[in-house]
């Protein structure tokens, strides 16, 4: 699985990071980045109404929130009723929203032939990636004192960090 | 689950969380209360005002770390919440856990009873009458759980009601919650 771009965004739908790591994409306008972002959050909240309540009541972190979720590795059964994935044959986009309501979006080459043989490969390795983002935005950018709440990214050794681990993953 | 709790948050603590010297830390927080007091001409009510506020913004970013290390997911009651700031929280920041105790009958205010708390190592308030009854040397704990749990949607009241460095017997942070911010909550969280 190749990872081709990593978006962020923050709780109100508004983009606040961007990057390619594939060289040679096709770049969008910077209003462009933005309604896509926007219309992201916008299809997760649909998605969660959409989840029908059965299915929410019956997940197993009704259960996982008795014992420790701390051990929790995986999201399969976790509380989010989101959108978590969408798969084409030529990309798949992976997303993540933190109990704080940030968004962490990934997008990659599509399903490969390993997918085959495991449903869900490719998602348990996004979503590995993407708490270790989270990790890393926690570090780099929240505790970066000049950064502000909400606003774009702008902080080099969190791309520095970011691309290391995508590189290290690929 | 305290027990689960506490081998998971003792494993963060070994291994996944950066440390400094004990010393740098209680020196630089003492310092900074020093200056404060300086700043406000010993106007402690000022400097417990200013320390919740620096205590507030640390407690805003803190909590991404804390989720992002923890792998938290969201508390199913306020009492889960008490359990887990004092054992997780405080435990893989500072390495303390605080008691919880004093609930309120429903529930929704408890105390956390610091017997030990690193701020205050090597601390005595200076010899002035007023500092003993005004100031909260710590009170930037208070501004930290404020931000933090209000970022997962919980709107608490906090604030010391003793102090060992004012001569009480044993220092308590009393915690209320007003309520929870669910029109805040994210949509796909329930």
């Amino acid at each position: 699985m190749v990872i081709h771009s990593l978006y962020i965004i923050n709780k109100a739908g508004g983009l606040i990071y961007q990057t390619d790591f594939t060289p040679g994409l096709n770049k969008l306008t910077a209003n462009e980045y933005l309604v896509l972002a926007g219309t992201i959050h916008g299809v997760f909240a649909i998605a969660s109404k959409l989840t029908p309540t059965a299915l929410k009541l019956s997940t197993p972190s009704s259960l996982s929130s008795q014992s420790s979720s701390l051990s929790q590795t995986s999201s399969h059964g976790s509380k989010n009723s989101g959108l978590r994935c969408i798969e084409t044959d030529k990309f798949s986009i992976f997303i993540y929203q933190t109990l704080t309501g940030v968004k962490f979006m990934l997008i990659t080459s599509g399903p490969t032939s390993k997918d085959i043989n495991d449903l869900n490969y490719s998602s348990d390795v996004a979503e590995g990636l993407l708490k270790n983002i989270y990790a890393i935005y926690s570090d780099y950018v929240m505790k970066n004192p000049f950064y502000s709440l909400d606003m774009p990214i702008r902080v080099d050794l969190f791309d520095t960090k970011v691309r290391e681990l995508v590189k290290g993953t690929a | 689950m305290s027990k689960s709790l506490r081998i998971a948050s003792d494993d963060i603590w070994k291994n996944k969380v950066e440390k400094v010297n004990a010393e740098v830390f209680t020196l630089t927080y003492g310092s900074i209360v020093a200056q404060l007091v300086r700043d406000f001409k010993n106007d402690y009510n000022q400097v417990n005002a200013q320390l919740e506020k620096m205590g507030y913004n640390i407690g805003i970013r803190l909590i991404e770390e804390f989720l992002a290390k923890t792998n938290q997911g969201r508390c199913s009651s306020f009492k889960e919440t008490a359990e887990v700031i004092s054992k997780v929280g405080f435990k893989i920041f500072l390495n303390i856990t605080p008691q919880v105790t004093n609930w309120s009958t429903d529930s929704k205010q408890f105390s956390l009873i610091f017997d030990e708390n690193p701020l205050e190592e090597f601390v005595e308030l200076p010899d002035d009458e007023k500092a003993k009854q005004q100031l909260w040397y710590s009170n930037v704990l208070v501004g930290v759980l404020k931000g933090a749990l209000e970022m997962v949607q919980l709107d608490v009241d906090a604030e010391f009601v003793s102090d060992v460095l004012r001569g009480d017997d044993r220092t308590e942070l009393k915690l209320k919650l007003n309520r929870v911010l669910k029109d805040e909550i994210p949509t796909g969280e329930d």
